[in-house]
């Protein structure tokens, strides 16, 4: 499904703040800007020789970013889910852990759909270094991706140049910032925003830019990010 | 230190500065003609006026806005800690309100030190007020310890809120990310104060580390404090339907979970106002 079907099927006026006419303008001028489209690479066809994904410098490649990292925290998710959770889950982690696999999964499709033919193709993930039966492996991974998720769109919304997309990007983010907590404190209580580097002397989270997380995600990610963002 | 001296000192810092005022000539034609030399104080500040007019006001305004807010948090969450006697259950319930208490003055303290960066002399950062965290002794906020959570809830899910709706003042603004690093924070805050009120409930109350549709109910807070769910059921974000998104099972309460709504200055400076003095 593309982003114009979505908008012929919904009213107008389902979003404030968000015109349907806005949107279609920047999605017509990034048609216009066919030439730096991002060659996709879906890793499940085999057939598709293009080496990778690529990240334009604009509003698109950080969409496209924001899209990358949330294809990688859906997948991870619903692996926990699919294994069956770790061991000795309670029903309380395995009723979180859902919710957030399917935030993850809303927030994925989200992007998907609203590039439409501007979206990266799927990425291919590697877990192997992850014992999903274990406990420790599991909440130590979901920590890291959580805590990169909020670097990440911290880091990014400098860059972004639409207030609707800021806004988006805000709307995510604070969930993520929600998750990260939870995970934290399901390793240690109380860690929610201490503990480590990742809260500064300020009280505030640490911010990292797009080439730092693709950097850190990499060793997750087996599909080829070709990023041109800061 | 002459005019002419001032206006070649804001050339070097900021060379577009007569792009934006017009032609320097002019602004020295203008006021050596109209301006008597005791109101160049004055006369400067309309200098900036213009050429930043309401970008820098706006800016600073909302730094005041959130440091309002902050001090809010701090004083309530200094002086639940001050009081703590016999009011936490555990030590780990008191030592993630002193936690979150460093982080909201630190917040303070941040905000303070901005303003004054951002427009020395001009801008002044707002105090602290007076508060009452009791509305009046309608709530019980420093002796009951669910009543205590509830309103530390209500402030921090607000909060998130409040930052995400300043959102678009600081499009492409450095301030912008000083300002998203302090709203993931007050997220993470918020994630878990509401796992401690899930734990003091022991499963009597429905609240989750996310906000699940709107309404104070659904949160696990009375009714009162709606104001600070509303709008949170939302399930379409940018035109594009959350539910069942691309054929997956995404359910309505997970669609409004993704996604933290924001909030208005005016919707919020409502929510807060029964707690100032």
């Amino acid at each position: 499904m593309n982003k114009k079907e979505i908008l012929t099927e919904l009213p107008p006026n389902e979003v404030k703040g968000f015109s349907r006419r806005n949107f279609l303008g920047l999605t017509g001028g990034l048609l216009a800007a066919g030439a730096l489209l991002n060659a996709s690479c879906n890793n499940d066809d085999d057939s598709n020789p293009m080496p990778g994904v690529t990240l334009t410098n604009d509003d698109f490649g950080i969409l496209n970013y924001a899209y990358a990292l949330e294809q990688l925290e859906a997948a991870f998710y619903s692996r926990v889910v699919e294994t069956g959770f770790y061991d000795g889950a309670t029903a309380s982690e395995k009723a979180l852990l859902t919710d957030i696999r399917d935030h993850e999964i809303a927030h994925r499709e989200f992007f998907k759909a609203a590039l439409g033919a501007k979206a990266i193709g799927s990425l291919g993930v590697n877990f192997s270094t992850i014992d999903f039966k274990n406990r420790t492996s599991v909440l130590g991974t979901a920590k890291v991706f959580e805590d990169l998720g909020v670097s990440a769109y911290n880091g990014a919304g400098v860059y972004i140049q639409s207030t609707d997309y800021l806004l988006l990007a805000g709307k995510i983010v604070s969930v993520e910032a929600r998750h990260a907590a939870y995970i934290r404190d399901l390793i240690s209580n109380g860690t929610f925003a201490s503990g480590d580097a990742q809260i500064d002397m300020n009280g505030m989270d640490i911010s990292k830019k797009p080439s730092v997380v693709l950097a850190a995600a990499s060793a997750f990610i087996t599909t080829k990010i070709n990023s041109n963002l800061p | 230190m002459n005019f002419s001296n001032i206006l070649n000192e804001i050339v070097k810092v900021d060379p577009e500065f007569f792009e934006k005022t017009d032609q320097r000539r002019n602004v020295l034609k203008n006021i050596g003609r109209k301006v008597a030399l005791t109101a160049l104080p004055f006369a400067m500040g309309s200098v900036f006026q213009k050429a930043y007019g309401k970008t820098t006001d706006a800016i600073i305004d909302t730094l005041n806005f959130a440091l309002t807010l902050e001090h809010l948090e701090a004083e309530f969450y200094k002086k639940a800690v001050a009081d703590s006697s016999g009011l936490f259950p555990t030590p780990a319930a008191l030592n993630a309100f002193v936690t979150i208490r460093d982080h909201e003055i630190a917040h303070v303290n941040f905000l303070t030190a901005g303003i004054n960066a951002a427009s020395p002399g001009a801008a002044v950062p707002v105090n602290p007020g007076g508060y009452d965290f009791t509305l009046g002794g309608a709530l019980p906020t420093f002796t009951d310890y669910k009543t205590l959570l509830t309103v530390a809830q209500v402030f921090e899910d607000t909060g998130v809120r409040a930052y995400k709706g300043q959102a678009g003042v600081f499009v492409k603004n450095d301030l912008l990310t000083a300002a998203l690093n302090i709203h993931s924070v007050e997220a993470r805050h918020a994630s878990h104060i509401r796992q401690m009120r899930a734990a003091a409930a022991g499963g009597s109350i429905a609240v989750k580390p996310w906000v699940t549709m709107s309404g104070a109910t659904a949160s696990g807070a009375p009714a009162a404090f709606d104001a600070s769910y509303a709008g949170e059921q939302i399930t379409t974000q940018a035109n594009v339907n959350i539910i069942n998104i691309g054929g997956t099972s995404v359910s309505a309460n997970a669609a409004s979970e993704a996604f933290d709504e924001p909030l208005s200055k005016d919707q919020i400076l409502a929510i807060v106002g029964p707690f100032l003095l």
